[in-house]
């Protein structure tokens, strides 16, 4: 097959995927068995599927089941995001935080949260206009003739400082309220539900489909804008295609969930040493990775300090960043 | 048959014109090298005939036709160049890198297609890689990876062929074996060659024409016994060179004897001064 990376290896690939579904799915299982009841896995399977009506099926319907899938399509869409990203930009540390996503989701909802508490059903469309703006902004002000992957990361950095200083005065002004607005910062899966579900879940089939239709693009676009060029691919309309699908998956999970740390970061890298730079697996796997780490991170922190429920973004911050250091450490050798 | 017309082309680039109203043309199936001292717009020149750069004035023509009304697809299936230096390599196999020289010619949703395997087949062959179809970038050497990346535009299967400073960072044999690979792909299947060369051997031993440029415009142009004389080498690039015939090969053979040493010395300081002012 042309532009295969590993001819001959395609059933490592298979393997690979088979192995990453198999981990998101145990992370859906997880999800729902772990709480403040056990649930064992055929009582889960009858309550989903063989319709039986126990006490426990309205937790495992209307908690936990659609909890552990907002926290698998968040992770999918960050995760996705940040491979999109890193492809684009042909920057290993390239992640929705860079294109303002964070930021302007950020600000916008702490405006939402601090100054209009009262209309905090607007918390999610808020945030989402906020972050599509910002990334756009971003994209404007890095561009001249073409949008050069070092100017759109130091106008990201810039911007992104800018809204948080926004963010941060905010804070200090209205301490007595900053509550709800440092859950949302900090991101978290709490209280989730069928609603955030459907909020998510056409972004994440639109951003999939979207991405794999460009993968091979991203894959001639990872040898250098000059070879890209000369193979006839046009760079700019992929670029701002690619960057676009990046920022509407990255504004419509941290919308719902708020800011969450690193999983745009460290999965598509860790998916990237596990099966190569084939843009073709590398995406569809980051997506399931950052499904399966996003579910067992809730889950984690769900339990870890029971029955207080940590924000999750708190446990993807933790765990994420030492192992970044470790990959970090890794690649200097 | 002329393949390639410049006409009265102009090029700037950070506000700087490169390329100063520059007429030349190339004719299909011969060798081209361009030569000319550094900064006198040569790679700009070879970019712009790639469609990479847009002239601010005049037409490159391409059969005839203004470049700029070729989508870079299409483009990419009539010209491949291959860039001076490379930068980050992908962590990809030969065969991959390869098969992206089928790039401009597959159908959006491509499958495996027959033809492109074989044709990436024929092009690590013509290249003499073959053996390190498996292997990956990383662990080639120099001259390798030089003839993977002519592999790849030679896959793009292009009538024309843009090279820019293919033997760099290469060493004597490794150079040669590069020049006689041009000279090969040219002769057997016919390819029209315009190349950037600093060697000026090279380029009279390859070369069916060769063009001096200087300060953005051509100096000279014609066949190498017509061009490459110490004259020519010493009022473009100021050095004493004295040019004379190999007796067994009867190439051309240019020695370099030091910089051009003239009355009006500080003269040519001021020269160049004003050039690159």
């Amino acid at each position: 097959m042309i532009g295969n990376p590993a001819r001959g290896s395609v059933p490592g690939y298979g393997l690979a995927m088979a192995a990453l579904t198999a981990a998101a799915l145990l992370g859906v299982a997880f999800g729902i068995c772990t709480g403040a009841v056990r649930i064992s896995l055929p009582e889960i399977w009858m309550y989903l599927f063989q319709g039986y009506d126990g006490p426990m099926r309205e937790v495992v319907w209307n908690i936990r089941l659609p909890r552990t899938l907002v926290g698998a399509l968040v992770g999918a869409n960050l995760a996705l995001s940040g491979a999109l990203l890193q492809a684009v930009m042909r920057n290993p540390l390239a992640d929705p935080h860079l294109i303002g996503v964070s930021s302007g989701a950020g600000l916008f909802g702490v405006i939402v949260l601090i100054l209009f508490p009262q209309m905090w059903l607007m918390l999610t469309p808020a945030a989402f206009l906020g972050a599509c703006g910002a990334a756009l902004l971003i994209y404007a002000l890095a561009w001249r003739d073409g949008v050069q992957p070092v100017r759109l990361i130091l106008a990201g950095v810039a911007v992104s400082s800018f809204l948080g200083s926004g963010i941060s005065a905010l804070l200090i002004f209205f301490s007595d309220r900053v509550d709800g607005a440092l859950a949302f910062l900090v991101g978290g899966l709490s209280a989730k539900s069928w609603p955030e579900l459907v909020t998510i879940l056409p972004y994440s089939v639109a951003g999939m489909l979207a991405a794999l239709c460009g993968s091979s693009h991203l894959n001639v676009l990872a040898l250098g804008d000059a070879n890209a060029r000369g193979l006839g691919l046009p760079i700019e309309a992929v670029r701002f295609l690619m960057t676009a699908v990046a920022a509407l998956l990255a504004a419509s999970a941290v919308s719902v969930a708020g800011l969450l740390g690193f999983v745009g970061l460290i999965v598509p890298h860790m998916v990237r040493l596990l099966i190569g730079g084939d843009y073709r697996v590398l995406l569809p796997a980051s997506a399931l990775t950052g499904a399966a780490v996003m579910m067992f991170c809730d889950t984690l922190a769900r339990m870890m300090f029971a029955p207080v429920e940590l924000p999750v973004g708190i446990v993807t911050g933790a765990l994420g960043a030492p192992f970044f250091l470790y990959l970090l450490r890794r690649e200097a050798k | 048959m002329t393949l390639l017309a410049l006409e009265n082309v102009t090029v700037k680039y950070h506000r700087r014109t490169v390329i100063d109203g520059l007429n030349w043309q190339a004719d299909a199936g011969k060798i081209y090298s361009i030569i000319g001292p550094n900064g006198c717009g040569k790679s700009t020149l070879l970019r712009t005939i790639a469609g990479h750069l847009k002239p601010e004035r005049g037409t490159v023509r391409l059969d005839g036709r203004p470049i700029g009304s070729y989508s870079r697809r299409r483009l990419a299936q009539h010209l491949a160049m291959l860039q001076q230096s490379q930068e980050r390599l992908p962590e990809i196999t030969v065969r991959t890198l390869v098969g992206y020289g089928r790039f401009p010619h597959q159908p959006l949703w491509r499958g495996k297609r027959k033809e492109d395997e074989d044709i990436v087949e024929w092009a690590m062959a013509q290249t003499g890689v073959g053996h390190l179809a498996d292997r990956r970038l990383s662990a080639l050497s120099g001259g390798e990876r030089q003839r993977v990346w002519f592999a790849m535009a030679l896959a793009q299967k292009t009538r024309l062929l843009l090279l820019d400073e293919p033997t760099t960072y290469l060493d004597m044999s490794r150079q040669w074996e590069i020049m006689e690979l041009i000279a090969e792909l040219n002769r057997r299947h016919g390819i029209t060659i315009v190349m950037v060369l600093h060697d000026i051997n090279h380029a009279a031993a390859c070369s069916d024409e060769i063009m001096v440029m200087r300060a953005g415009a051509v100096y000279a142009g014609g066949a190498p016994e017509r061009v490459i004389t110490a004259q020519t080498l010493g009022e473009v690039f100021g050095v004493d060179a004295r040019v004379d015939r190999d007796a067994e090969t009867g190439r051309l053979n240019c020695v370099i004897r030091g910089l051009r040493e003239t009355a009006d010395g500080p003269d040519r300081v001021f020269n160049l001064r004003e050039r690159t002012g």
